[in-house]
């Protein structure tokens, strides 16, 4: 059950009150007429599946009924982030993936430190 | 004096009041404060059960909630029953009433036994799957004896008496175990004002305080839980739980706590001035950090005969002692690897008891409670170990010999000490479940010899729950955690003001699980790991050798951790022993995920009030009670109760039966064909859309045009997602230039809106436009038949001539007085008028039609009706006719589809993809059945060739199928693979009996086809 | 001018009285009855019906703008806002909510819907806006009593404790199986705005959740 805060409502609301609606940022074709087959085909039915960071639309259905999206790690489930519509995510893979790098080195180098300590923990 | 076993003084019972329980029809005396593990303890009850596979006897080894043999099945009535009760949480009431849930005829006596005795060696792991597996066909006769000689209790035949409820929780820190760690983290989150829930699974909140040896302020350590409880209690927005089971721990710090009401009172719970209590509760707890007091499991060693009863876990034989008074047995032998072990032969010994001998593995033991034992004369045999336990229903005999743990050997004589008990401590394994259930693997630490929680967001883990076990260290770390967890959320700092806890000097402990034997595993006598599920050191060995390398792939084959309490007890060292086979370290085997729940949690819990009437939540239109009174059978469509027919009283040969539902829709039917009937619309979805672009948004989720739809009149619509295929329809109206009532199917209100919503959000925000669903704002009556006109000129002030109120317009007006618009739109073919009034004035516009409409025949149908008239003209019901895969185009509806738009709406670019384009797609046609009496199944296949081989192609399905009275026939919709083109010809329907049933292939539209009825 | 359809929908002229007019809890007060108040009574339900219920959608100036013109009130400041105001006429009160950024609840006394949306229509003039009127749809209960939250918990999932929920708050939330839209008017008293197709089994589920706490229902 995620806990999921509402940029509109401006607080957290339990999941029971959201619906989610597939990846974010499929924009429509602006001329659907003029792309091919295999292109109205890759936007219709083919989406990302990714094992981390993935941009989600979901709508506050009982709530203020408003879209935005989340920015949610797919294996750890915590939401990095949420965005108004129009907006644009500030983490991306990319970005996660930096951050995460700089992160585990620091934890070595607090783990080792730890061990020294009168800790409880390895 | 009854309860041989319960000491003079001493432990948390009170003496003074006697409850009288049964187990097994025997009647026994314990003492509030007992649990039913203590009271049959105290009365020398020696059998609790019998296991799972070999039948052997079995008695209480633990003292909570990692108990593995003592499950009984408590209740007594039928309604009361409630199986898979752990004794040692059960706490003793008046009358308890509980029963072993294995053992036929009785645990004492067991003919399963024999099974056990003789089949035993060999039913090695896998046995059942390579036993009964041929022939499939006898699977389910093998089933019901392995069941009733397996099972763990039974489900009550009778209705559950109780009642169970849900609480939704919020906190800023919920502390899961009030033992040391727990209380203090409450202690310092509770003073900085945090909102904190405190949860225990244990009739008392304290922990191992409440049999603790140690003393906190120089005092006993439960003075100083006592003392720390009554601070808690007096802070405002801190919660205390008692007999509370944190069960789950879900995604953001969600987690599921089982509350036990009554069940400390009685097997249903008394009524409390008249009014019903819950039993049990489901709290589902939103918290924004969790600590996780959880505290430490005891590991039991792994040695011949461990199982036989008798063997105990040590910590909980001074659990029983010093908590509830009671001393398991008379003569104790303690094995151990570590000094903690050293307190049971204490207590034991001050208890007045005898303590034979401790067989300590380690070579030079030298902790202060190690010198305590020494110094009471205890006989400690150093390097030493139980390797065997002998005896039939009570252990009588430990047999302890010199081991060499590196080389997994007996290296000397073999002493046979004769006891009764035999108590044994591997160790400790941080009870990390809770921590583990999002996900996070433990993490293995060869220092604390246990696996310790990995880091989970919003969690912090603090005492035993990951290894920190001395007395005052715990509180302090308690504290920090507590602490920390309110300053995360926002709350100051606390400074510790810790009690004074001596610290006593402690030796180092010795890795120890599986004890060697002189015999080989395979080979010697029955080593249990996990008791619950007979699962041995052998079969273990046997997986490894079988190739079953991967720790979750043995647990499967083996079943270790299996049972009701998930091998809280087996699992680490199961885990050992396949390490110890496969030639690896514990953390290269790794180990096993835990899943909610940590204990098993009653379905009622589960379902809470969610049940019975509010099951689900049903909704009534404004003219539900007229309905009800006039003996309308009603239908489910989405979460409405809608009418389904209207059942009327007829004469029989006895008096008065009701019509069946044949006969009740042809009546209906022809009532509406030939005179005037009423169907109740109001479910129907309503969307009010105001706004200068509304047309143009309309003509983009529309496949038809909108532009030129003038105010005063009605268009039906076709709607499609983008992959061109139709998701939904009804009629929309132009209230004004930018203002439209649009209506959608009952089940698509929802969806419709949202769908809207979030193109208008996210594809085209530029248009201004708004949404509100007025759904519920109004009730819709539908007058149709050829006497409507007449029946409506009596009741309203509108002008109903045909030529100023056409087809597809709207008019205003008043009707029995009330305001309301009526729509001249038509889904059954006749003449009718669509009324609309605001729904708290509908029953009386409804009750106004019947008073009215007598004369004119006027008759209430139901939707069974509504969907023969409509399928006899070729309306479609979105869902129904359609299931995502079929185009307007497949419809034959190409004349709401408006090509030639400006827009590319929503499903146009799709209409030209080459599989939307293909002519043998399934199209929708009417079928006619060659005989007329045939109604043919909904959902059957349509084939060309009869004659051909199975599998034949099957190239369409029946969609809608009804009688029509009016047609004197079965008729039915179909999509059928190019169809459209396939008219006059002849399909076959073969049924699951044999029948084939032939049908023609024709226009979807079986009356009226000009319409000449509607428009009139 | 909006272009949009004004209606009223409510029974005019000399008859308009013997019209029976029926609540969203008309059916389950006959079905399910409503137990008294009593001495032990922990907490009370109590029906508003035939409000005036108002949708009012549009930017949050011109909106507050107009309000304050037509009903000397303004639209609440901060999300999940409640205001309340007394009303300029025969009867009472009348309170307006956010719902979402560019949406309002708009409650006033029963029968002045239809001169207030007029009212607000003129004074919006050519701005883009919407207003519906779904007095008919909806209708408003009352909890009040020392047990009213422990029932909420028991319902809705959103935190009712007072420093989450203060006075001058309302949220649209699920409840129980349905949704609902919970305001904290004051103190001692929670409303709950149902939709009228679910108040039978907010109503049901309502009286389930109190039996406890010898819920009584106030007519």
């Amino acid at each position: 059950m995620f806990y999921i805060f509402c940029p509109y409502c401006g607080e957290h609301r339990e999941e029971e009150e959201f619906h989610p609606k597939g990846q974010a940022h499929i924009s429509r074709p602006a001329d659907p007429e003029a792309t091919s087959d295999e292109e109205w085909g890759d936007y219709l039915f083919f989406r990302d599946n990714p094992r981390g960071v993935h941009h989600e639309l979901w709508v506050h259905a009982v709530g203020c009924r408003k879209f935005f999206n989340i920015t949610r790690h797919t294996v750890s489930y915590e939401i990095l982030e949420v965005y108004k519509m129009g907006e644009q995510p500030s983490i991306t893979a990319e970005h996660y993936a930096a951050q995460q790098g700089a992160a585990s080195a620091d934890k070595e180098r607090n783990a080792s430190q730890a061990k020294h300590q009168e800790g409880v923990r390895a | 004096m009854s309860q041989p076993n319960r000491l003079k003084t001493g432990g948390r019972v009170d003496r003074s009041r006697q409850l009288t329980f049964t187990f097994n029809g025997q009647r026994y005396q314990g003492h509030p404060g007992d649990t039913l593990a203590s009271a049959l303890l105290a009365n020398g009850v020696d059998i609790v059960n019998r296991s799972f596979k070999y039948s052997r006897p079995r008695g209480i080894v633990a003292a909570g909630a990692e108990e593995p043999n003592g499950i009984v099945q408590l209740g007594s009535s039928e309604a009361g029953q409630v199986p898979n009760v752990r004794a040692t949480q059960q706490a003793l009431y008046q009358n308890l009433s509980a029963r072993s849930t294995n053992g036929w005829p009785n645990v004492q006596r067991d003919l399963m036994g024999l099974v056990g005795k003789l089949g035993g060696q060999f039913m090695p792991p896998g046995f059942y799957y390579k036993t009964f597996m041929a022939p499939a066909s006898m699977w389910l006769t093998y089933e019901k004896y392995i069941r009733k000689a397996a099972g763990l209790g039974r489900s009550p035949t009778e209705n559950d008496a109780d009642i169970y409820d849900h609480r939704h929780q919020h906190c800023d820190v919920l502390v899961v175990g009030a033992g040391p760690a727990g209380l203090s983290a409450a202690l310092a989150a509770g003073r900085a004002g945090a909102r904190v829930i405190l949860v225990d699974e244990q009739e008392e909140m304290g922990g191992s305080l409440l049999s603790s040896r140690e003393s906190i302020d120089d005092a006993p350590a439960t003075t100083w839980a006592e003392k720390v409880l009554k601070e808690l209690s007096a802070l405002e927005d801190v919660t205390l739980m008692p007999r509370t089971t944190a069960n789950g721990y879900h995604d953001h710090n969600f987690v599921t706590l089982h509350e036990r009401c009554t069940e400390h009172l009685a097997d249903i719970a008394p009524h409390v001035g008249g009014r019903r209590q819950v039993r049990s509760r489901m709290h589902r707890v939103r918290a924004g950090q969790v600590v996780l007091a959880s505290g430490a499991h005891e590991r039991p060693l792994v040695y011949a005969g461990n199982d036989v009863p008798g063997n105990m876990l040590a910590g909980a034989v001074s659990t029983y002692i010093r908590r509830y008074g009671v001393v398991p047995g008379n003569r104790l032998v303690l094995a151990t690897s570590n000094d903690d072990g050293y307190r049971a032969a204490l207590d034991w010994s001050e208890a007045g008891r005898e303590v034979v001998a401790i067989a300590d593995a380690r070579q030079n033991p030298d902790g202060e409670l190690v010198e305590q034992a020494r110094a009471k004369g205890i006989r400690v045999i150093a390097g030493s170990a139980v390797i065997e336990a002998r005896g039939d229903k009570r252990v009588a005999v430990a047999k302890v010999a010199k081991i060499d743990i590196e080389g997994f050997k007996v290296s000397g004589p073999v002493e046979e000490l004769a006891c009764d008990t035999i108590a044994s401590s591997g160790g400790f394994s941080p009870v990390v479940h809770l921590a583990s259930h999002t996900g996070s693997r433990p993490t293995w630490n060869e220092e604390l010899l246990g696996f310790v929680p990995s880091p989970v967001k919003g969690m912090t883990p603090t005492g035993g729950a990951h290894g920190v076990y001395a007395l005052g260290k715990v509180i302090a770390d308690g504290f920090k955690a507590g602490s920390a967890a309110g300053e995360a959320c926002g709350f100051e700092r606390q400074d510790a003001s810790l009690p004074k806890v001596d610290e006593r000097r402690e030796g180092a402990a010795v890795a120890l699980y599986q004890v060697p034997h002189q015999k080989a595993t395979l080979r010697g006598p029955k080593q249990f790991v996990d008791m619950q599920n007979d699962v041995t050191a052998a079969a273990i060995e046997l997986a490894t050798r079988e190739g079953f390398e991967s720790i979750e792939h043995v647990k499967r084959y083996t079943a270790l951790g299996f049972g009701t309490d998930q091998g809280k007890l087996g699992n680490i060292n199961g885990m050992a022993i396949a390490a110890r086979c496969l030639g690896r370290t514990i953390p290269e085997v790794g180990t096993t995920v835990f899943r909610p729940n940590y204990t098993p949690v009653s379905f009622g819990a589960i379902v809470g009030r969610h049940c019975g009437e509010l099951f689900d939540p049903e909704r009534y239109t404004a003219m539900h009670q007229w309905h009800v009174e006039n003996g309308a059978e009603f239908e489910d469509v989405g979460q409405w109760k809608r009418p389904w027919y209207f059942p009327q009283k007829r004469r029989a040969e006895n008096g008065e039966r009701l019509e069946t539902m044949h006969e009740a829709v042809a009546r209906e039917c022809s009532a509406v064909r030939e005179k005037v009937g009423i169907l109740d619309a109001s479910t129907l979805g309503k969307i009010d859309i105001q706004g200068p672009d509304a047309r143009e948004f309309l003509g983009r989720v529309y496949t038809n045009k909108w532009a030129k739809l003038a105010p005063g009149r009605v268009r039906y619509g076709l709607m499609c997602k983008d992959d061109g295929m139709v998701f939904d329809d009804g009629t929309t109206s132009c209230l004004g230039e930018n203002h439209f009532l649009m209506t959608t199917s009952t089940g698509g209100a929802a969806t419709v809106l949202e769908w809207l919503e979030i193109w208008h959000q996210t594809e085209w925000p530029e248009l201004d436009v708004y949404f509100n669903s007025v759904t519920d704002h109004w009730a819709t009556m539908t007058v149709t038949g050829p006497e409507a006109r007449k029946l409506m000129a009596e009741l309203t002030d509108i002008d109903l001539d045909k030529d100023s109120f056409k087809f597809m317009d709207w008019h205003e007006g008043n009707v029995a007085g009330v305001p309301a618009r009526v729509f001249r739109i038509s889904f059954t073919g006749e003449l009718a008028y669509e009324i609309n009034v605001q729904a708290n004035y509908a029953m009386h516009v409804w009750k106004k039609l019947f008073a009215h409409g007598d004369k004119y025949g006027l008759t209430p149908y139901g939707t069974e009706t509504m969907h023969v008239l409509r399928a006899e003209k070729g309306f479609i019901i979105a869902g129904q006719d359609t299931d995502g895969s079929v185009t307007p185009e497949d419809l034959g509806m190409h004349w709401a589809i408006g090509y030639d738009k400006p827009n590319s709406w929503i499903g146009k670019r799709a209409l030209t993809r080459p599989d939307t384009k293909r002519t043998d797609r399934k199209q929708m046609v009417g079928l006619k059945p060659k005989d007329p009496s045939v109604v043919l199944e909904e959902g059957a296949q349509v084939v060309f060739d009869p004659n051909h081989a199975i599998p034949m192609p099957m190239k369409g399905h029946v969609t809608s199928s009804y009688y029509s009275p009016t047609l004197q026939s079965g008729f039915a919709l179909a999509v059928v693979k190019g169809g459209h083109q396939k008219m006059g010809e002849t399909v076959y329907l073969p049924m699951v009996d044999g029948q084939v049933h032939e049908a023609e292939i024709v226009s979807p539209i079986f009356l009226d086809p000009k319409g000449e009825r509607q428009n009139v | 001018m909006s272009n949009a359809q004004q209606f009223d929908t409510r029974p005019a002229g000399e008859h308009a009285s013997e019209i029976a007019v029926e609540s969203p809890l008309a059916y389950s007060m006959h079905r399910s009855g409503a137990p008294k108040v009593k001495a032990d009574t922990r907490v009370t339900l109590r029906e508003r019906a035939f409000l005036g219920h108002l949708t009012l959608r549009g930017g949050a100036i011109v909106l507050d703008e107009a309000l304050r013109d037509v009903l000397g009130m303004s639209l609440p400041g901060e999300p999940l806002g409640l205001v309340q105001a007394s009303f300029d006429g025969p009867a009472g009160e009348c309170s307006i909510q956010w719902l979402s950024p560019d949406e309002w609840l708009l409650i006033v006394p029963g029968g002045e819907e239809f001169d207030v949306e007029r009212r607000l229509r003129e004074a919006l003039g050519d701005a883009h806006f919407a207003i519906s009127n779904v007095s008919g749809g909806q209708t408003l209960l009352e909890l009040k009593g020392e047990a009213a939250r422990e029932v909420l918990m028991k319902s809705v999932a959103y935190d009712v404790h007072p420093r989450h929920f203060p006075v001058g708050k309302a949220v649209t939330t699920v409840f129980a199986k349905a949704s609902v839209i919970l305001r904290r008017p004051s103190e001692e008293r929670w409303e709950l705005v149902v939709r009228r197709s679910f108040a039978d089994y907010t109503y049901r589920w309502l009286l389930d959740a109190g039996e406890e706490f010898g819920i009584g229902v106030e007519r």
